[in-house]
């Protein structure tokens, strides 16, 4: 646990007391030398972040994912959804190299066009259920007054049964939405929306739980008596303190808006039924697993691989933006 | 602390009569029709008599109402009557399903036995398993034991549980036949046979809900503590010459808790939702498969009373997440 | 078909023949699974399948129907007939001889007063009876004599079959259920669950949605029948799940509805434990064509009504290039396997009424391609044939299913190779088929150009099934949207002929008049494009002896002859 020689000299780190915070400097006070702190800081994030085996391995798998899904079916043309149904339930073959499902569609296209559709879905739900979450769960945790009402509302929207909820935003936003941004574009908004605005109630929860006892610490004691703004205390002080949670939120958020998608689209909710994500290629496969059993597997692995991924890249994010960690 | 608890319950009130009538609407405005069940060779004018005759056509104020009147004034005095053999309610018409036309709180005290046997369960399990591979995983950060633990709950997580279950029927129930496909509701357990009869149905249903539960809980623990452990008390705790079990088990674990008593504090009235998915691959039928076929059946009385309970239920378990932060962290104050 | 039935009848033959030195619950138990679990027993106040097949189990009708859709005796001595007298000659009523040795399962003697207050407790006005239309025309119900009923019509029918016949309308006892009546009904909760039955079995314990309980009945007619003692229904999990417990675990004996692609059938039936059958009524899976404008430009009130024709849909020969371009065949061998068969028909049974139309069967692609370029659709630079700036792109809709969706995504094919450009869209089936007024999605609404779904009638007389098509049924604002024209269709001639057949009583005519109705609906117009004459599929173990799958009738219809076969 010893800190870097680095982080000691710094006076003003120094003087923040234990503030785990990335940028532990306030600008205003002296600019120059702030400036100059906050690029090496950035790079220092970077040299430790690359540091981390797991983080780097798993940025690289995750890259090739995306390299996979919007490259590859540049190079891999034929269409998803071509229905070739003398060639069905195919195995493994030059024209087919990962085989094709009951109805003769090639597997491999479809793995990167769904996978396009579930990494978008599965990314930006969970952006926006962690932003809301935070949002509201900062916003508790931090002003008193606004604590009761916010956490009133997390509740009503616990107890909401999701199914009923979603089948009313479909009926209502599905025309309106497709007409404004064509029928693939406003059913992506849609689904989105539908998650993020129904999965951020565990990260505002956690999140207020910790800022509860986060502001009771000396350090923010210490930052506001000098006077720091709310503004300024929440992005400084508060929110890096409560960036690991935060990430673990997002991690499992993404996998959670993966499944959350395919069974939508189970439910009539989702995309058009010929438009293939990971969850569906999986749910669809199952019922022929024993006899076909790539076909849950490449999806699965895909799926939990994807997972993986942004949790070693989360970790690695982590470690490398916790000051006391870096250079360990 | 007692004056908050009291506050806190009295401002509850309003917010589940509000959440009631929040859920009522939705279920209102949500498309779908009770009678969708019912063949296409049931002619127009048949389904008009048969909507009426479960109450649709009264506005819906009126038949909110009638539900708050039923849930908070009959049914209670129908337990008073059960309880003390009196008759104040009698002739008093209770909340009655539209699929079952029988009483909804019957129908839920014949679901909750195997719910809270086997989501209870699982989630007990979930929780023992994961907080220690939580800590041992956060104090052995990187090591082997941790990498393993991330890979196999990363896992857990991000493979659905209509996978899993259907996985885990096909190689113990299909091929290796250890353990039965369908779970039986109607077993009692009388003696040791019967016992491990229950036992063998559970297994199943019980991993595949407890890895799921277990992932999730253990993720939060492991960056907790993590993020604990870097702090100054331990190193001053270590200064002192306290044991490394002392530390870590009583200083880093108890500051280390507030995520995960959150996120324990959320998952138990889920437990009482039910398991919805699992539910249906086992065949368990507890309150998720009723809840799901109720909600696919339009069934607005069985529906808004689960969804009720279920809203109380989560006010609850806030409150007592919200007490217990202050018992972890005795800083965190409310008045 | 032929081959099967003839199968059947033999397996049915050696029921009766084993069950002849058996006893009464000499066999144990048996159990069935029904992944979509019974929610009561009472089928008058459900109406799903799930409700009179479980119904069925403890209650019977007057007369059921075979697995060739013939009428037999059930509680009555015979079936009433011109000849015996049993139908009067003006056909406006018919008399039931009921038999004088049934009891109901708690020991008292079944009599005309219960089949009377059966019919009033279904006609109550306020009991919103799910088979309200089985007594519909009735005037009263009358008991002759204490074995004697008698039901008086307000018109001729030349069909009076309806009322107490099959698994739909049975016959409750009155002293159980005589509080039950009306407004009450919902209250009998326990009389719901547990009702008193004359048939093989008895429920000793219900929980709904979950499991039923059975025991023989000390009372049955047939004193060694049920060869069962007892018998346990599970609901619950999905189809898959279900045949699963039957053909490789064999922790079941009988699955209900196992509605699975037959390639996963064919694997699981490998295990050998049992096997599946499918029975064919009159279940039809098929497209309708929206003959209305479905577009969302025009104003709410007036989407998919007869104001606006469809832009091109309205036009004969995109609707028969539509159907030209489907392989059935190769529908039914993805999808159904055994328990499909193509079809070019509206109404695929009884063989009377079944219309020799053939053409449809092999697809026809370049015939469709020539019918549209004939007809001036011409292909624009993106594939899709345009007219007059119209371009033939569609929505098609359908509930959600897998093998709906598998069907989708070949249609659409297929129509892409005619230049008919679709976008897919699935609904969920609670919504879909429910006639909720409000929702956009509702079979009824169609805002859609074309739809998928499977339809059937009930019992063996198709006339109602077909006048659903009249100008006047079409569903709009005016009737809350509740008509059963969902294709729109309006064409005068049909609407005679659908006013005509009302009043034809020789069986010969009316069943001319009924082929001739399917073929305008269908090849004629292609207003309904008939895609597969579907079965209905069960599962069961090869040690349960006795199962007739019958699609005519309850699937239970014969459970007091199954019995346990060694293996």
């Amino acid at each position: 646990m010893t800190d870097t020689t680095r982080t000691d000299t710094d006076p003003l780190r120094a003087a923040a007391g234990n503030a785990a915070t990335p940028e532990g400097i306030s600008p205003p006070i002296v600019p120059p030398q702030a400036e100059v702190a906050t690029r090496s800081q950035w790079l220092d994030v970077w040299r430790q972040f690359r540091s981390h085996r797991g983080a780097m391995v798993g940025l690289v798998i995750f890259v090739s994912i995306i390299l996979f899904v919007s490259v590859g079916p540049l190079i891999w043309t034929i269409d998803p959804t071509y229905v070739d149904i003398r060639a069905r339930n195919s195995g493994f073959s030059v024209a087919h190299p990962l085989g094709t499902d009951q109805l003769g569609r090639d597997l491999l296209a479809r793995l990167m066009a769904g996978g396009q559709v579930s990494i978008a879905v599965g990314l930006t739900a969970m952006i926006i259920a962690i932003f809301i979450g935070s949002l509201i769960g900062v916003m508790s945790g931090y002003f008193r007054r606004l604590d009761a009402p916010l956490m009133r509302l997390t509740e009503l929207f616990l107890a909401l049964p999701l199914l009923p909820l979603l089948l009313l935003m479909v009926t209502l936003f599905r025309e309106p939405l497709s007409q404004t941004f064509g029928p693939a574009l406003g059913i992506f908004f849609l689904i989105v929306g539908a998650i993020g605005a129904t999965s951020w109630m565990q990260a505002a929860r956690i999140v207020r739980g910790e800022v509860l006892g986060l502001k009771e610490r000396e350090f923010i004691l210490a930052a506001r008596s000098i006077g720091t703004p709310s503004h300024r205390m929440i992005l400084r002080h508060i929110l890096p303190n409560v960036l690991s949670p935060i990430m673990v939120a997002a991690t499992l958020g993404i996998a959670t808006a993966i499944i959350t998608e395919s069974a939508l689209s189970f439910l009539g909710l989702g995309f058009p039924p010929d438009f293939p994500t990971w969850g569906r290629l999986l749910y669809d496969a199952v019922d022929q697993m024993v006899l076909y059993p790539w076909r849950v597997i490449f999806p699965g692995v895909l799926i939990s691989l994807t997972v993986l991924c942004v949790n070693y890249i989360g970790d690695g994010l982590r470690d490398a933006m916790d000051p006391r960690i870096r250079g360990r | 602390m007692l004056s908050f608890t009291i506050r806190r319950l009295l401002l509850a009130i309003p917010t589940l009569l509000f959440i009631s009538l929040v859920i009522f609407l939705l279920l209102e405005a949500s498309p779908g029709d009770p009678l969708a069940d019912v063949p296409l060779t049931v002619p127009p004018e048949v389904r008009e008599r048969m909507r009426e005759a479960l109450g649709l056509g009264d506005p819906w104020p009126i038949r909110y109402i009638l539900w708050l009147k039923q849930f908070f004034w009959v049914e209670p005095l129908h337990w008073t009557d059960q309880v003390f053999g009196t008759s104040f309610s009698e002739g008093m018409q209770r909340i009655i399903s539209f699929q079952s036309r029988s009483p909804v709180f019957d129908v839920i005290a014949q679901r909750v036995p195997q719910t809270l046997t086997v989501v209870g369960m699982s989630y007990v399990v979930g929780v023992l398993i994961a907080i220690p591979i939580g800590i041992l995983s956060a104090y052995r950060q990187y090591s082997w034991f941790d990498q393993i633990g991330t890979f196999v709950s990363m896992i857990g997580f991000s493979m659905p549980t209509f996978f899993t279950g259907v996985v885990l029927i096909i190689i113990f129930a299909v091929n290796l036949q250890w353990f039965p496909s369908v779970y039986d509701t109607t077993l009692e357990v009388r003696d040791w046979d019967s016992f491990l009869q229950q036992a063998r149905q559970m297994v199943m249903p019980v991993t595949v809900l407890a890895l799921y539960n277990a992932a999730q809980i253990s993720r939060f623990m492991r960056s907790s503590m993590l993020d604990n452990l870097g702090q100054d008390y331990v190193r001053t705790a270590r200064a002192k010459g306290l044991s490394e079990r002392v530390v870590v088990l009583k200083h880093v674990l108890r500051n280390s808790l507030i995520p995960v008593v959150t996120v324990i504090a959320l998952g138990l009235p889920a437990v009482f939702g039910g398991a919805i998915i699992t539910e249906q691959v086992f065949k368990v039928n507890g309150l998720g498969q009723l809840l799901i076929s109720a909600i696919h059946g339009n069934d607005i009385p069985m529906v808004l009373t689960l969804t009720f309970i279920f809203a109380i239920l989560i006010v609850v378990f806030t409150l007592v997440a919200d007490i217990l932060y202050g018992v972890l962290d005795p800083r965190i104050r409310y008045d | 078909m032929k081959l099967k039935t003839v199968l059947m009848g033999a397996v049915a033959t050696l029921a009766m023949a084993s069950a002849a030195f058996a006893e009464r619950g000499s066999d144990g138990q048996v159990n069935l699974i029904m992944w979509q679990a019974p929610s009561t027993m009472n089928p008058y106040l459900s109406g799903g399948t799930k409700e009179i097949i479980a119904g069925s189990l403890t209650l019977e009708p007057l007369a059921g129907y075979d697995t060739e859709g013939n009428i037999f005796p059930r509680l009555v001595t015979e079936i009433p007939s011109l000849e015996n007298g049993g139908i009067a000659e003006d056909l406006t009523s018919v008399t039931w001889k009921l038999r004088d040795d049934i009891r109901w399962s708690d020991g008292t003697p079944f009599t005309a007063d219960d089949v009377v207050f059966t019919g009033e407790y279904c006609m109550h006005p306020e009991g919103g009876c799910s088979q309200l239309a089985k007594f519909e025309g009735v005037t009263s119900i009358e008991a002759v004599d204490p074995h004697t009923v008698r039901v008086n019509f307000d018109s001729p029918r030349p069909d009076p079959f309806s009322a107490f016949v099959g698994g739909q309308s049975p016959i409750l006892q009155k002293a159980q259920f005589e509080n039950c009546i009306g407004a009450n009904a919902p209250t009998c909760t326990e009389q719901n669950f547990n009702p008193i039955g004359t048939g093989a079995f008895r429920v000793t314990e219900f929980l709904t949605n979950d499991t039923i309980t059975l025991e023989a009945s000390p009372e049955y007619r047939d004193p060694e029948k049920p060869a069962f003692a007892t018998m346990l229904v599970k609901g619950g999990g999905d189809a898959a799940g279900a045949a699963r417990s039957v053909l490789e675990t064999g922790e079941f004996d009988y699955a209900w509805n196992t509605q699975l692609a037959p390639d996963v059938i064919a694997g699981m039936e490998a295990a050998g434990r049992g096997k599946i059958s499918a029975a064919f009524g009159s279940l039809v899976e098929r497209i309708h064509v929206n003959l209305t404008d479905p577009s969302s430009s025009l104003p709410d009130g007036e989407r998919s009504t007869l104001e606006h024709p469809h832009p091109f849909l309205s036009d004969p020969a995109v609707r028969a290039a539509l159907s030209m371009a489907i392989d059935r065949g190769l529908l039914v061998e993805i999808g159904y396997g055994l328990a499909g068969q193509p079809t070019c028909n509206y109404v695929p049974a009884p063989e009377a009424w079944a219309s020799d139309n053939t053409e449809c069967l092999t697809q026809d692609i370049e015939g469709a391609n020539a019918l549209l370029d004939e007809a001036g659709w011409v292909r624009g630079p993106d594939g899709v044939r345009e007219k007059d700036g119209v371009r033939l792109s569609m929505l098609f809709q359908t509930s959600v299913n897998a093998v709906r969706q598998d069907f989708q995504a070949l249609i659409k094919q297929w129509w892409s190779e005619i230049g008919i450009e679709s976008e897919l869209k699935t609904v969920d089936a609670s919504v879909f088929f429910g006639s909720d007024a409000g929702s956009p999605d509702t079979l009824q609404k169609f805002y859609a150009d074309v739809q998928m779904y499977a339809d059937n009638f009930e019992g063996t007389n198709p006339a109602p099934y077909l006048a659903k098509w009249t100008c006047n049924k079409a569903p709009s604002p005016a009737n809350q949207w509740q008509g059963e024209n969902i294709s729109r269709f309006c064409d005068e001639e049909f609407d005679r002929l659908v006013d005509e057949i009302e009043g034809v009583v020789d069986a010969d005519e009316r069943a001319t008049m009924g082929r001739k109705m399917n073929d305008m609906l269908t090849k004629d117009s292609n207003a309904i494009i008939p895609i597969v004459y579907r079965g209905t599929a069960s599962a069961h173990s090869n040690t349960l002896g006795g199962v007739a799958l019958n699609a005519w009738d309850s699937e239970t219809w014969n459970v007091a002859d199954w019995y346990r076969l060694e293996e």
